[in-house]
């Protein structure tokens, strides 16, 4: 899985009906010092995340394993809200202390 | 399955269903000499390993037959601890050995 932050959201009127209802966020891909970096990804949702959320996404079929997403035409999904990480007992990234 | 080092921890209150109980680490997968490979990424540690830990771990959707549940949305996944590697006779060992 790899962090990101949710930046935006997808609407399309026009897609595959298979995405009739599923939720697409923007997610901007963040590196383990939280470093924004140049990569963008389309998650589906399956945890209620919303814009400014850090979040964590898995890709490739995994994404199909939620009930949201089974049997879709999905390729990443949003699996958990992130609250905080620490790299070698350093903190670096806090939800409730931005940084 | 690649080798990785443990570097650090992820908190995550909110996950999908099914994952509640399973702890994220950040790890940095490693090349045959022991040397860093590609960004880091964040996995389920379905075995106890802490940070400095050598460990291997299994990508892609098989990731998901490791966890508890295996119904998760879940691409990376620690599966073993490593006590020593060897790569062209080349050993490599756990951090400081």
């Amino acid at each position: 899985m790899l962090i990101g932050k949710v930046v935006g959201s997808v609407v399309a009127t026009r897609k595959d009906e298979k995405l009739e209802g599923r939720k697409l966020l923007v997610v901007q891909v963040h590196n383990h010092k939280n470093e924004p970096t140049e990569q963008y990804v389309v998650a589906a949702d399956s945890v209620q995340a919303g814009p400014g959320d850090m979040v964590l996404y898995a890709t490739g079929s995994s994404a199909r394993q939620t009930s949201s997403t089974e049997n879709r035409p999905v390729d990443a999904v949003v699996m958990a809200i992130v609250d905080s990480w620490d790299l070698g007992g350093a903190n670096v990234y806090e939800k409730w202390n931005p940084r | 399955m690649y080798l990785a080092r443990v570097t650090g921890r992820v908190v995550a209150t909110h996950k999908y269903e099914g994952l509640g109980g399973v702890p994220l680490q950040w790890i940095q997968p490693l090349d045959e000499h022991g040397k860093a490979m590609g960004g880091q990424l964040v996995a389920c540690a379905v075995i106890s390993a802490g940070p400095g830990d050598l460990v291997h771990f299994v990508d892609g959707r098989e990731a998901a037959l490791a966890c508890p549940e295996t119904f998760v949305p879940v691409d990376a996944a620690i599966i073993g601890f490593v006590e020593q590697a060897v790569a062209n006779g080349v050993r490599i060992g756990r951090e400081g050995r």
